[in-house]
């Protein structure tokens, strides 16, 4: 057996597996909305831990830092960064938004903006964007699985083939299992992930360095300046790092899935605990970036650096332990990709078509519409994937900076009684167009600082300014009643 | 409910202050601590030092609600 069948065959089998375990877990329970796609609310608190761990873990972690650790160098610290800021936020944030989803009965992200601002328009324009925001989101998950089977394969199945594999286990994983077999696949892709990350990050150093130190001693005696900021970039300095860390923790909980993960908690308390033990799981990210910078001295010119950490472990490792590893990679493509496209296509149903077209449609209607919607997306971000050329760290910075533009809305609205509606319709649309603009025509970092930064100050500038130039309304969502 | 204490609020600030503001006075090579880059293993110890101040907090919270 050459070592590309033997790679390739032990993903394919823990694929297999994992798929597996999630739809037996679906087995026997009626397949209506609820069920598939918040598996009938009746997680229990480790099940929705692991959820909002899997949504976390994504192929971004996994090859994404360590492709910016190998390209770009200090800037890729950003990243450990604004994961424990983002956690800090959502101390603060989550209990009360919690709080509120239960006494108002709120599901979505979209029903807060509806109830708090009493604007059916507000809610769809910000389930639309929400959605909009998810495909680059998606479009990451699609690529680095696409790139797991290129290098696994030994570069015997071509890109393109590649990530239509991977466009076709996602789609139809998501239409035969629903949320809670995503739930159970986390179970297998955590334990298997943090084994790749810790068996990598501590072997590669000493098997070819003789340690972590003597690593970092030579990178930093070859390419002075690769560990700190800018790195190897001109424009990701420190007024870079700080405007991209804020604006990644404002945006942390602002995905319509983080968002809605915060209703499914038993209690406010549960997420304060959360906030305080799961940035500890971000620790092993250090190996994953070891990893990278390693690979700067090991395989130096790659074309693609978000395949950095397969390559050195193809080279490094015997090929059933890459398999191994590319199985624990494809795993973790899956299921963020399975939570995005479960959310946006309910999302698009229920909170965009139903208001919009058709008013009268039944539950069994809007199931339905979701499952057309899973094969529209899944085919919209398989077209993304092949026809673009970012990076992924690029495509999830693209993401958050429309997302984080939803923080005016929430923060002002949860603590601020006097934000109005036109205050914040004007902040988002401000907001929007800025990153819109800024993005499109390539000027983030617009003078050093992100150019979704920017927008942010700019949306909460003028959504201040608007609500005091605007009348007055009570607050149809108060914290105390 | 009531909106976050002011300890509790200046503790959450304190992780963005070492995180995030003071990044120019942290992001150095030298000197390396455990084998890694002061950068790196400061931000690896801010990671902890996070954690503390929100389980800090958060005793403050649930004090401050059970009144």
């Amino acid at each position: 057996m050459t070592p590309a069948v033997v790679a390739m065959g032990l993903i394919s089998l823990i694929v297999c597996v994992g798929t597996l375990v999630g739809l037996r877990a679906g087995v026997g329970r009626t397949k209506n909305l609820e069920e598939w796609s918040v598996a009938g609310r009746s997680l229990g608190v480790v099940f929705v831990w692991l959820l909002m761990a899997g949504e976390l873990y994504t192929t971004f972690a996994f090859l994404g830092a360590s492709g910016w650790a190998y390209s770009r160098g200090g800037p890729a610290l950003y990243i450990m960064a604004y994961i424990t800021l983002g956690y800090v936020i959502s101390f603060f944030l989550l209990p009360y938004i919690w709080h509120l989803g239960q006494k108002y009965g709120l599901q979505t992200q979209s029903d807060f903006f509806e109830k708090r601002y009493n604007s059916k328009p507000l809610a769809i324009f910000t389930s639309l964007t929400g959605v909009l925001f998810l495909i680059p989101y998606l479009q990451i998950q699609l690529a680095g699985l696409g790139i797991i089977v290129q290098v696994c394969s030994f570069d015997q199945i071509p890109r393109n083939l590649s990530v239509l594999i991977a466009v076709c286990i996602i789609a139809g994983f998501v239409f035969a299992g629903g949320m809670r077999a995503v739930a159970w696949v986390s179970v297998v892709k955590d334990f298997l992930m943090i084994v790749a990350a810790l068996t990598i990050g501590v072997y590669v150093p000493y098997h070819f360095f003789g340690g972590v130190s003597p690593l970092f001693h030579q990178l930093a005696a070859v390419h002075p300046g690769h560990l700190t900021m800018p790195g190897a970039t001109k424009a990701m300095g420190h007024s870079w790092f700080i405007s991209t860390v804020m604006l990644s923790a404002c945006g942390f909980y602002m995905w319509p899935h983080t968002f809605g993960s915060a209703f499914t908690a038993r209690s406010g308390e549960t997420l304060r605990r959360n906030a305080i033990v799961t940035p500890l799981y971000t620790l092993s990210l250090a190996f994953i970036l070891i990893t990278g910078f390693a690979a700067v001295l090991l395989l130096p010119h790659l074309s693609n650096p978000d395949m950095s950490l397969l390559l050195l472990a193809r080279n490094t490792f015997p090929a059933w332990f890459l398999g191994i590893i590319g199985g624990a990679g494809a795993l973790t493509a899956m299921v963020p990709a399975a939570i995005i496209i479960l959310t946006a296509s309910t999302l698009f149903a229920k909170n965009v078509y139903r208001p919009l077209f058709a008013p009268r449609m039944t539950e069994e209607g809007i199931a339905r519409l979701a499952k057309v919607m899973v094969l529209l997306l899944a085919l919209v971000s398989f077209y993304l994937a092949l026809h673009s050329s970012a990076t992924l760290v690029a495509l999830l910075l693209l993401g958050y900076a429309g997302v984080s533009q939803f923080f005016p809305a929430v923060v002002f609205g949860l603590f601020w009684p006097r934000v109005t509606t036109i205050g914040v319709t004007a902040g988002l649309v401000i907001g929007m167009l800025s990153v819109a603009v800024l993005m499109l025509s390539h000027r983030d970092p617009f003078h050093g600082v992100n150019a979704g930064f920017f927008s942010l100050l700019l949306n909460a500038f003028f959504t201040w300014l608007v609500s005091l130039l605007t009348p007055r309304r009570p607050n149809p969502l108060p914290l105390i009643s | 409910m009531r909106k976050p204490s002011p300890s509790s609020l200046a503790l959450g600030l304190i992780p963005f202050i070492g995180m995030c503001f003071s990044v120019s006075l942290w992001d150095r090579v030298e000197p390396m601590i455990f084998g890694l880059p002061f950068n790196l293993f400061w931000l690896l110890a801010w990671i902890v030092i996070s954690s503390l101040c929100l389980a800090l907090a958060n005793s403050i919270e649930t004090r401050r609600n059970r009144e």
